[in-house]
Parts: C-alpha cells; sequence; structure tokens
C-alpha cells in the first residue's frame, strides 16, 4: 500500500462527499415535481411525453397500480429488447454483420439488461451491433435505472407522507429520472469521456499496421455514450469484454477516477434525496455514513489483500514485493483496483477494471460478500436505497423493541404486514444464490464450465449467481457462463433478484404510506445518531455474514487459508 | 345463606423459581411437546421436526451397529431444546395461573339465585349457567355470582378475592358504585344484580386467558417478532441445506445430524423458545401490579403511549384543599392568627378545617386550648362562615366577602395588606380564607390543592421516557394553570367536561399519538373506549369498566404510570432476547463450520478460534450451549429486561451494548466452557 494510493482514494470520496448535497436537492426538486434550473427547456418536453401517451401527471397512483405500471414496462422493455436482440441481423447499424443472437443468450441478456444487471455472456465487440448496443442496450441503461430510482422515490414519498393512499405516477417518475436526472448527467458525461479519449463513432473498426508489420483489426464504436450511462446508472455493462479494463473504455487514471465517481454520484445522492424529502437531512446523512463505514472497510480490505500478494509466489521469487497484480491493469495498480473492485460490487455497477477471479482469496471475498449484503452500498441506482432502507426497517425493528416501544422509523409504526414483506424481500438472495449455486456445484453439466479446480471453482459458480442476484453483473472470471444451464438459470435469478425484492418493497410502500406519522418524542428511538449507523452496520453485516458464511467458508475463506498454508489445488 | 361459600384466600405471591410451580411445569412442559400446539411457534416447532429426525437416525445407527454415542447425544439435546422452551412458558403459566386458578374455583364452585322475569320468584342455578341480562338476588355471606351491576339496594362487598384489599366497599345502585365482581362476598344487606358479562367473558376470565398460553392470542407486535423469527429459520435452513450441496462439491459428505445440529444452533431458538414466556410474564407482572387488562394488545399500547391524561384530583393533588399558610395583617403576629385559626376550626371536621388545626399546631406550635368555646357557629351556604364565640372574643373565619361583611368592612375599605394577601393568593391558584375577631382583621389562610410529593419528579421521568402529561381538572384556567406549573405537566385541559376529554383525545390520536387515561364515571366511559390505553378504576361504574381495556384494582390513578412502564418492559424484553439471539450465532459459526469441513481442508482449522478440542466435540458443544442458555435466559424473560426512565437513545445505548455485543462475546465463552467439560467427560 502506497500513500499515494490511499491519496487516490481518499480524492474520490471526497469529491463524492462534496458534490452528494448539490445533486441530491436537485433530484428532490426533481421528484417532488418541483421546478428546476433546466425546466424552462425540458418541461415542454416532458408534457409532450404526457400528451403522447395519455398520462395524466397529476394523476397518482397506489402501490398495487404503481406496481402494476412498473412491472408492465419492465415486460415491455424486455420483449423489445429480446426482439432487437433476435432480429439484428436484419436491422440497420451493423457494420460487421453480426449475426442474430442465438435465443438463450438473448434471453438472458435481455433480462440482463432490463434489471439493471448487465450481466455479459457473450463479448460486446464480437457480438452486438451498433443498432443493438444503441437501441437496445443503452436504452435499458437509462430506463431500467429510471425504473430503479422510481421504485426508490415511492418508497420515500411513503415515509415522507402520512394517512396517503397513492405513492406519485410510475410514469411521471420514470419520466423524470430519465429526463432531468439521467439524460443531462449522460451527456455530459459522455462529451468529458470523449474529451478524455474515448471513441464516440458509428464506424465500426480501424485496421492498424502494427510494429511488426502485422495488421490489427481494432474495434470501435459510440462508446463513451455507453459509458457514461453505463456507470451513471450503475449497469455496468461494457462495450467491450473487458469492460473498464480496455483502453477505449477507460484510457487513463483520471478517467479511472471519473467512472468509479460517476457509478457513486447517483446512489449516494438519492439517500442525500431522501434524507431531504422525508424532511430531515439527517436521517440521509446517517445512511450514508452507514454506506460509508462498509464500503470504505472493503476497500481497504482488497487494497491491503492485494498488496499483501500470494506468499507461494512471492517464496518462487516470482512477486518482486509488488503484491497481487495477476489481473490488473498495470494503469491502474492496486490502489485503483481496489477501488474500483469495491465500489463496483458495493454498488451493483458491475462495471470491472481487473478481473476479479484474480485477486488474493480475501481480495475476492469482499468484492463477492459486498453483494451479498444486498447490494445497498450505496447499491444501484434506486435499488440500493430500497434495499437500505429494508435493512434499516430491520434494523430498527429488532433494536428498536429494546427502548420499550412499538419500533417505527421516521415516524412510521413497523408491524406485522412491514416484517413479512421485508422478510419476503430478504430471502430472495440466499435462496436463488445459495439455492442455484448447491445446485450448480453438484450438477455435472454446470461444473463442466468452471475454470479452475479446487475451491476457487466453487467460487466462480457462487460469485455468478451472488452478481446475477444482486443485479450487479460483474464477473469472477473462469465460468463460461454461455451455455444453456448458466444462461437460464441465471437469468431467472437476475428476474427474482430485482422484481421478487422490487415488488414486496412496494407492498411496504403502501403499508407504511397509510399509516399516521407519529411524532418524534424522548422515547422514539433515534435513527440519525451514530449508534443507529452502527446498528445498521452491524445488521448489514451480521444478516449478511450469517446467510454466506458457510457458502464463503469452503470459497474464498478456505482459499485465504490454503494460500497462507502453502497449499494449491 | 351458604356456609361453604368462602371468599378465596388472599394470594400467595410465588418466588421466581418457587419448587410449588416449578413441579407441575415440568409435567406441563412434556405435554405441551404436542406438535399441534407447538406449530404455533414456528422455531420450537422446527427443533422438535428436527430433533425427531435426528432421533431417527439414532436408532437406526442403533439398529445398525454403529456408534450411536454421537447421534444419541445430540438427539437428547435437541428435545432438551424443546423442552426447555415449553419448560419457560409453562413455569410463566404457573406463576400467572396460582391467582387466576383460586379465581376460577371460587367461581367454578358458586351458584346463584337467578330472579325470574316478572321478579316473583327465584331459583337457584349454578354460576356457570347465567346469561347475559339475567337478574340475581345477593344476600349477606353470599358470593356475587358473576360481573354485574347492582339495579337495586346498597350493601358492604368484600372484594379481597379480586383486590387483596381486606377493608369493604359499599356497592349501591345507581351512581359510581354500581359495578360489581363475580366472585367477592356480600357482607351485609342485599344486592339485585344485573349480570353484565355471559360466563367466560368477565375480566376475570378474560385475565385467566392471557396468562394461559394455549389459548392465549398473540399481540401485534409477537405477530411481527414471530414473523421476523420465521424468515430467518427459513433463511437458516436455505443455508444449511445448500450446504450440503456445496460440501458434495469440495468432497465433504455432510451427515444429516450435523446440519440439523447447525440448523438447530442457528435459528433463534433462544427468543424463539422464550417469546411466550416473556408475554405471559408481562401479563402476570400487570396482575401483581394489581391491575387485570382484558387483552394483550391493551399491555403492548401502553408502552406505546405517547400522552398521559390524568386527572387532577386524587392523581396530581390530594384532592382536598389543605391550609399551607397564614398571612397577618394589621400587626397581628403569625402566631396569633394561628391560633384564631385554630381556635375557629376545632369543630370543623371537614378536611379543610382539619388541615388548619394541623397546620396550626404543628408549624406555628399552637397549643390545644383547655377551655371550651361558648358557641359554635357551623359553616352554612348562606353565611359562608364559621367560627366560635369564646368569651369575649367572637372568632370567625370563611370567605372573603362573607367574613369583611361580618366585620363590617367594605372591600373598598379593607386595609391594603389585606387585600393584596388575597389577590396573591387567589392569583396562585389557591383559595383565601379571611379570619377576624370581631370588627377586627385577623389576617388570611392560603388553601390550596396540595400537590403530592413526588409526582414532580414522577413527570420529569415521564418527559425523559418521551411521554407528555396532561393533566384534566374542572378548575377555572388560573387555578389550573397555578396548579399544572407546580405538578410539572406538560398541559393542562381546564374547566374539561366528559366531552372535552373526548376531543382532546381524538385531536392527539389525528397527530399520531398514542393516549392513556384513567376515569371511573359512566361519563368517562367514551373518553376510555376512544383512548388507546383506558384504565378503569375496580371502584368505577360497570359502563367504565366496560369501555375501558384494563381494570385497576387498587383504584389508584397514578397506576398509569406503572403500566407504562411494565408495557415497555415487555417490549423491551423481546427486543433485547431477539438481539441477543441472532449475535448468539455468529461464535456458533465459527465452532461448526471448521468442525464440519476441517477433514476436507484443513487450514480451516484457522477459523477454530476457541481451540474447541474435536470437531464432534465443537459441534455437541454448541448444541448443548444452545440449550442450555434458553434455560439460564428464563428468569430474566420472567423478571423482564430493567426499565429505566432515560431516554431512548440512553435505554437503547445500554440495551445494545448488553445484549448485542453481550449476545456476542458470551457465546465464545460459553461454548469452549462446555466443551472442555464435555472433553473432561469423554462424551465424544
Amino acid at each position: 500500500m502506497t500513500l499515494l494510493g490511499w491519496l487516490q482514494i481518499a480524492a474520490l470520496f471526497l469529491a463524492v462527499l462534496v458534490t452528494v448535497k448539490p445533486l441530491g436537492l436537485y433530484m428532490a426538486r426533481v421528484f417532488n415535481g418541483e421546478s428546476t434550473f433546466i425546466s424552462p427547456l425540458l418541461a415542454p418536453v416532458e408534457a409532450g411525453f404526457y400528451r403522447l401517451s395519455g398520462v395524466d401527471p397529476k394523476r397518482e397512483q397506489g402501490w398495487l397500480a404503481y406496481t402494476l405500471a412498473m412491472l408492465a414496462f419492465s415486460l415491455a422493455g424486455f420483449l423489445a429488447l429480446y426482439a432487437i436482440l433476435r432480429l439484428q441481423a436484419f436491422l440497420p447499424y451493423n457494420p460487421q454483420g453480426f449475426a442474430n443472437v442465438p435465443p438463450d443468450l438473448a434471453f438472458n441478456t435481455a433480462v440482463s439488461f432490463l434489471t439493471n444487471t448487465n450481466w455479459q455472456n457473450y463479448a460486446g465487440e464480437a457480438t452486438m451491433s451498433h443498432f443493438s448496443q444503441m437501441a437496445g442496450l443503452t436504452v435499458q441503461n437509462f430506463v431500467s435505472a429510471a425504473t430503479g430510482m422510481a421504485i426508490a422515490v415511492a418508497l420515500t414519498r411513503a415515509f415522507a407522507r402520512s394517512k396517503a393512499a397513492t405513492l406519485g405516477n410510475f410514469w411521471v417518475d420514470l419520466t423524470r429520472a430519465t429526463l432531468y436526472v439521467l439524460l443531462p448527467l449522460a451527456i455530459v458525461t459522455a462529451l468529458v469521456f470523449v474529451a478524455m479519449g474515448l471513441p464516440q463513432t458509428l464506424d465500426a473498426s480501424v485496421t492498424a499496421t502494427t510494429l511488426d508489420g502485422g495488421q490489427q483489426v481494432i474495434s470501435l464504436g459510440p462508446i463513451a455514450s455507453q459509458e457514461a450511462i453505463k456507470q451513471l446508472g450503475t449497469n455496468g455493462g461494457g462495450f467491450f469484454n473487458a469492460n473498464a479494463a480496455h483502453p477505449f473504455e477507460n484510457p487513463t487514471a483520471l478517467s479511472n477516477l471519473l467512472n468509479i465517481f460517476a457509478m457513486l454520484w447517483i446512489s449516494t445522492a438519492l439517500v442525500y434525496s431522501f434524507g431531504q424529502m422525508v424532511g430531515d437531512r439527517r436521517q440521509g446523512w446517517a445512511l450514508l455514513a452507514a454506506i460509508a463505514v462498509l464500503l470504505i472497510a472493503g476497500v481497504g480490505i482488497i487494497y491491503w489483500a492485494e498488496s499483501q500478494g500470494n506468499p507461494i509466489l512471492t517464496a518462487l521469487g516470482l512477486d518482486a514485493g509488488g503484491g497481487n497484480m495477476e489481473g490488473k491493469e498495470v494503469r491502474f495498480g492496486q490502489s485503483a483496483s481496489a477501488l474500483y473492485a469495491a465500489v463496483t460490487t458495493g454498488l451493483s455497477d458491475g462495471g470491472v477494471n481487473a478481473m476479479h477471479g484474480s485477486f488474493t482469496g480475501l481480495g475476492g471475498l469482499v468484492p463477492m460478500f459486498l453483494i451479498q449484503l444486498g447490494e445497498v452500498l450505496p447499491g444501484g441506482v434506486g435499488s440500493g436505497l430500497y434495499g437500505l432502507l429494508v435493512f434499516a426497517l430491520l434494523a430498527v425493528f429488532v433494536a428498536g423493541l429494546m427502548v420499550g416501544r412499538t419500533p417505527e422509523f421516521l415516524g412510521k409504526k413497523i408491524e406485522g404486514r412491514e416484517m413479512k414483506y421485508a422478510m419476503l424481500a430478504v430471502l430472495i438472495l440466499p435462496t436463488v444464490i445459495l439455492g442455484f449455486t448447491a445446485i450448480s456445484a453438484m450438477l455435472p453439466v454446470a461444473v463442466a464450465s468452471i475454470g479452475t479446480a479446487g475451491p476457487h471453482g466453487l467460487s466462480e459458480i457462487l460469485y455468478a449467481f451472488t452478481s446475477a442476484a444482486g443485479n450487479n453483473g460483474s464477473a469472477f472470471g473462469g465460468l463460461s457462463g454461455n451455455t444453456l444451464w448458466y444462461n437460464s438459470t441465471l437469468a431467472i435469478t437476475m428476474l427474482l433478484g430485482r422484481f421478487a425484492y422490487a415488488v414486496p418493497v412496494l407492498a411496504i410502500a403502501g403499508s407504511l404510506a397509510a399509516k399516521t406519522k407519529t411524532p418524534a418524542s424522548g422515547g422514539t428511538f433515534p435513527t440519525h445518531t451514530p449508534l443507529f449507523v452502527g446498528l445498521l452496520v452491524g445488521i448489514i453485516l451480521i444478516l449478511g455474514g450469517l446467510q454466506f458464511f458457510p457458502a464463503l467458508a469452503l470459497g474464498p475463506i478456505v482459499e485465504h487459508f490454503a494460500m497462507l498454508a502453502g497449499q494449491t489445488f | 345463606m351458604s356456609i361453604e361459600q368462602s371468599p378465596a384466600a388472599p394470594l400467595r405471591r410465588p418466588g421466581l423459581l418457587d419448587p410449588a410451580i416449578l413441579g407441575p411445569a415440568t409435567l406441563s412442559a412434556f405435554i405441551k411437546l404436542d406438535p399441534r400446539q407447538l406449530v404455533r411457534n414456528p422455531v420450537i416447532f422446527v427443533t422438535e421436526v428436527v430433533a425427531a429426525l435426528v432421533t431417527a437416525l439414532f436408532l437406526r445407527d442403533l439398529l445398525a451397529g454403529n456408534a450411536p454415542g454421537f447421534s444419541g447425544q445430540i438427539a437428547a439435546w435437541l428435545w432438551f431444546t424443546v423442552l426447555f422452551a415449553t419448560f419457560a412458558e409453562a413455569v410463566a403459566e404457573g406463576r400467572g395461573k396460582a391467582q387466576a386458578d383460586s379465581l376460577r374455583r371460587t367461581r367454578s364452585e358458586l351458584s346463584a339465585r337467578r330472579l325470574s322475569t316478572d321478579g316473583a320468584s327465584s331459583e337457584t342455578v349454578p354460576a356457570t349457567a347465567l346469561k347475559l341480562g339475567d337478574v340475581v338476588v345477593v344476600e349477606a355471606g353470599e358470593l356475587i355470582p358473576g360481573d354485574g351491576e347492582v339495579i337495586e339496594g346498597i350493601a358492604s362487598v368484600n372484594e379481597s378475592a379480586v383486590t387483596g384489599e381486606s377493608a369493604p366497599v359499599i356497592r349501591e345502585s345507581g351512581g359510581d358504585r354500581s359495578a360489581v365482581t363475580g366472585g367477592t362476598q356480600v357482607l351485609s344487606d342485599r344486592l339485585v344484580i344485573r349480570i353484565t358479562a355471559a360466563p367466560g367473558l368477565g375480566f376475570v376470565d378474560r385475565m385467566i386467558a392471557l396468562i394461559e398460553g394455549a389459548k392465549r392470542q398473540k399481540t401485534p407486535n409477537e405477530i411481527a417478532l414471530s414473523i421476523l423469527l420465521s424468515g430467518l429459520t427459513l433463511i437458516f435452513l436455505i443455508a444449511v441445506v445448500t450446504l450440503w450441496g456445496l460440501a458434495g462439491y469440495s468432497g465433504t459428505l455432510l451427515s444429516v445430524t450435523v446440519l440439523a445440529a447447525l440448523l438447530v444452533t442457528l435459528i433463534p431458538t433462544t427468543i424463539g423458545g422464550l417469546l411466550s414466556a416473556i408475554g405471559i410474564a408481562g401479563m402476570d407482572r400487570l396482575v401483581r401490579f394489581n391491575v387485570i387488562a382484558t387483552s394483550g394488545r391493551a399491555v403492548e399500547a401502553a408502552g406505546d403511549v405517547d400522552t398521559l391524561l390524568l386527572d387532577k384530583t386524587g392523581t396530581i393533588t390530594f384532592g382536598n384543599r389543605m391550609a399551607t399558610d397564614f398571612l397577618p395583617v394589621n400587626g397581628v403576629s403569625g402566631t396569633s392568627l394561628a391560633e384564631a385559626a385554630l381556635l375557629s376550626s376545632l369543630a370543623d371536621q371537614t378536611p379543610e378545617g382539619r388541615s388548619i388545626v394541623a397546620l396550626a399546631s404543628g408549624d406555628y406550635g399552637v397549643p390545644t386550648p383547655a377551655a371550651q368555646p361558648d358557641a359554635v357557629i357551623a359553616f352554612t351556604a348562606e353565611t359562608r362562615l364559621s367560627g366560635v364565640d369564646m368569651g369575649e372574643r367572637r372568632i370567625r373565619k370563611g370567605a372573603v366577602e362573607a367574613v369583611l361583611r361580618f366585620a363590617g368592612v367594605t372591600a373598598i375599605a379593607a386595609p391594603a395588606e389585606f387585600s393584596a394577601a388575597v389577590d396573591r393568593i387567589a392569583r396562585s391558584g389557591g383559595t383565601p380564607l379571611a379570619v377576624a375577631d370581631g370588627e377586627r382583621l385577623l389576617g388570611v389562610i392560603h388553601l390550596k390543592d396540595v400537590v403530592k410529593p413526588g409526582i414532580k419528579e414522577r413527570f420529569a421521568q415521564m418527559r425523559a421516557m418521551g411521554i407528555r402529561t396532561v393533566m384534566v381538572t374542572g378548575d377555572n384556567p388560573v387555578t389550573a394553570a397555578a396548579i399544572a406549573s407546580e405538578a410539572g405537566v406538560d398541559d393542562y385541559l381546564a374547566q374539561a367536561t366528559p366531552e372535552d376529554k373526548l376531543a382532546f383525545i381524538r385531536k392527539e390520536q389525528e397527530g399520531g399519538r398514542l393516549i392513556a387515561m384513567c376515569g371511573d364515571g359512566t361519563n368517562d366511559a367514551p373518553a376510555l373506549a376512544q383512548a388507546d390505553v383506558g384504565v378503569a378504576m375496580q371502584t368505577g361504574t360497570q359502563a367504565a369498566r366496560e369501555a375501558a381495556n384494563m381494570v385497576d384494582l387498587d383504584s389508584s390513578p397514578t397506576k398509569l404510570i406503572e403500566i407504562v412502564e411494565i408495557g415497555k418492559q415487555l417490549l423491551m424484553t423481546r427486543g433485547a432476547l431477539t438481539t441477543f439471539s441472532i449475535a448468539n450465532d455468529v461464535a456458533k459459526y465459527f465452532a461448526i463450520i471448521p468442525a464440519l469441513f476441517i477433514t476436507t481442508y484443513p487450514s480451516l482449522a484457522a477459523l477454530n478460534i476457541m481451540g474447541l478440542a474435536s470437531p464432534q466435540s465443537a459441534i455437541l458443544s454448541a448444541v448443548i450451549f444452545n440449550a442450555l442458555i434458553i434455560v439460564a435466559l428464563i428468569p430474566l424473560a420472567l423478571k423482564g429486561v430493567t426499565y429505566r426512565p432515560v431516554g431512548a437513545a440512553a435505554l437503547l445505548r445500554r440495551n445494545l451494548f448488553l445484549y448485542g455485543f453481550g449476545g456476542l462475546l458470551l457465546p465464545f465463552i460459553g461454548i469452549k466452557l462446555v466443551d472442555l467439560a464435555v472433553t473432561a467427560l469423554h462424551l465424544v
């Protein structure tokens, strides 16, 4: 570990810290339906959309109508994307003449982008036409993020309102999230990326003559625009197979920092918006503090584990004291790779600038564990906030009883109904992750896809289902996922991870919105104090740890101890 | 009059681990193993199923001649886990039933003399055959067969069977003392009673139902907690079942016995096993405070109360105005005024008069005069003064205007000093009484509603607990404000009518607050019904008792404060043991996971941070610890976590440290100790 490494990490978190408030306040205005400084420009466009689609923006929906609208919109998005992928050969902007995407891969990919996961069982530059990338994948990058934001905002309103029958209008929230937040930010970010040297063209490729006289075809495309929303919307799906380790996606240390900043910005700012919208900014800061504690700890552990390197290699003289550099871009090194790895997994982004599978046991454990904690640190755009709020409800429920009152969070009593839906939501992660991992670990056809023997192989499967269930999309590497088994099971996992979580969350929102907001008193459990932050961190760690410790013990943990013991597989 | 009917013996309060309770409880613990009954408690039900499964495996090992020692011991301890849980519930029930049983015994033996509809004839029927609206007659020496309302007659009644208070009380038709309780004894005269509760629905019956686990309805909060616990159980079930597959990949074949052991140690058996006991003990604690709740929900609501509506009279003040000061005028000495006041009050047997005598002879040291007064002038509504004539002296005390008239002084001509004193007393919410000797004004007595000692501190505690206190009084706003500030309540409702009370409660509830109040009169009934926690006095009317969700047998208005504390304690105990239970799991993983995989991956020995002797001893120790901790926590579940009236933040910090952090650390030590014992005894 070096001072410079730590300075890079500190600089990033500082940048996020100072920019959380302005964006948070801006988004609160957007979702409260207030006018903003770009309203003169966008309000007519927004009104035009409503007129075209026949949506009355003033008419709010109850939780069920909101949920059905969200599901209907997602289904339509899935069908459109699936059709584009399956018909790619007949559609325009296909300069390299790529064939139609096969059914199971198209299913997997459509689900993957619909659920904001961006798990990629293909190499983008060798599979997807420009049309598929732009009109298919990038569109979902926007709207899947906007959908997440809409759900989070609906839950936020449930806390802000008292005795309310409605949560807002899904179509309005979706439109405003895209139009006022994602689109402007993506345009600016894309232009900055172009300035940093990312290609943005409709050309297919350039052919270059290498130094030894050979011919090399270098893929190009509309990269900067997709890169921008890939990070801002915590999607993570790269244009290239190598994702952000590819120099066209991530050319410099500065672009690397901007990449990480872009993925963190909206998710963290949305937590601030939450505080603003429920009328207690301290609550926003308290949630951000819990996120920061766990995320920074994650970065630190990866950085430490990677810079320690592998004692087996050191003993063989293969490591010049530089720590573990396997699978890392030399342009970024351990610090920036650790930072990227922790943020991309804490966030459900899933873009990578290093191969997580090549990290040391502990270094690989952390990204996996960060996803298993529920993608709440700060999690995907929107989905992170509502996931975190579910944990806050659980924390308040377990510990809140200890102050001698029916637990309440922000003046809303947490009772049987909320607990029922919260447990339904929380159950989904262990069920699909552990269930599918255990089946795959026993199924010869699934085990055949593994790239490495020993516990690392189990880690590969565990990571794949973890990533899919958490809607993260990053891969451990090593596992050949483009098989019928993984394409279909991972797609099911992604669907459940997204919608089997979101629907109970909206049900919670409906139940909470209807409740009277109790004014706080000296007998109320204060939820904006360091004590609450500690409690929330503890609950997230203990719940996550208890669910996944046995599985992790057989994967990365045993890898770690085996490495220390000098054992190889 | 039947001799064999005698009221229940005074109640014996059983100790925490009274052998008289433990014996039957042990038997009852076995009866409760019935899966049909246990299914109400999902965590323990799962434990029982797993225990049965491991028992089957043990039998298979036994028959097949495989070493059955390990699976046998695991099976035994799993059964103990279930038994300890049912035992906890049985003990809690046993304690509560001590009182309930004695009540029930008297009632089941009761007979009633039911009047025919025309009232002409009566027939003797068992009390259990009485219906709502039946009219019965009860004479001196007989027991009242059921809850009801006196419609004719007046009698003294011994209610000690219910209240534990031996002094008889008066019950009469009409007014606020018409309600009678089944099982109490009429000592004199004859009462005609209309039965207002069908058998099995009287409040004593409802209390009995709250204390008996099998019939007990789960409270909303218990339901929510049960959902959490069931959810956790499901999560661990998934984690353990899938572990079999994950282990299979690594080439380890895990036996069902060890997976069962892992499952039971992980699922929240501690809180699952004690949950019901905590609820019952909470009700029982309430009964010990002589309060009977008609639903568990009300007790929980008491913990949530935001605003306490307290009647001024009897709760905050003693209820009678008392002399607190003598203010002499016209150069009269304090002692002379005190002496005159004492003389004027010697024959005055009102509480005010007695308080004047007490103040004069106490604080002022005026001796009781030897001479008898020549004439005693009694207070009348017309003269509004009283006093004595002694020799030359004509001493009078009374309302200021009346005394001035007596002394022949007009209000304007009264000395400034006198008027100032009168004003000052009135402004402070007190009542001034003037004293004159003939035409000479001696001074003013300050009568005031005296706030009970210690009540101010009590309210300060309530404030720290986050509870607002609101005083309700019929006094005018000036008096009310003065008493409110002296007592330290947060707000007051002056010149309050029952309608005002109801409106106030509605307004507060509209803002999301929970309200508790107590009352006794029929006109309190609507407010009692509207309040989230309504406590009726045992001495109150049947209407009030029906409207309320709790009845205070001591009829003490300050009881509300204790009820709130009991409610909070109940919730806290649940929260503390849930936190403890979840925190416990961390150590169990460190005991069991390395034990399961040490053969496949020897390097996992690094996780055995407790240094447990062998894989088998580690697993057995975790299971034993998990079972024993339930027994160890039974006293805590029954007694409840200590409640301190400090703010929520301070409470949380303390309990989180104690039960969260403690729950994390304790099992590391506990499992290690059990492992040492298991190894020393060569159990594996």
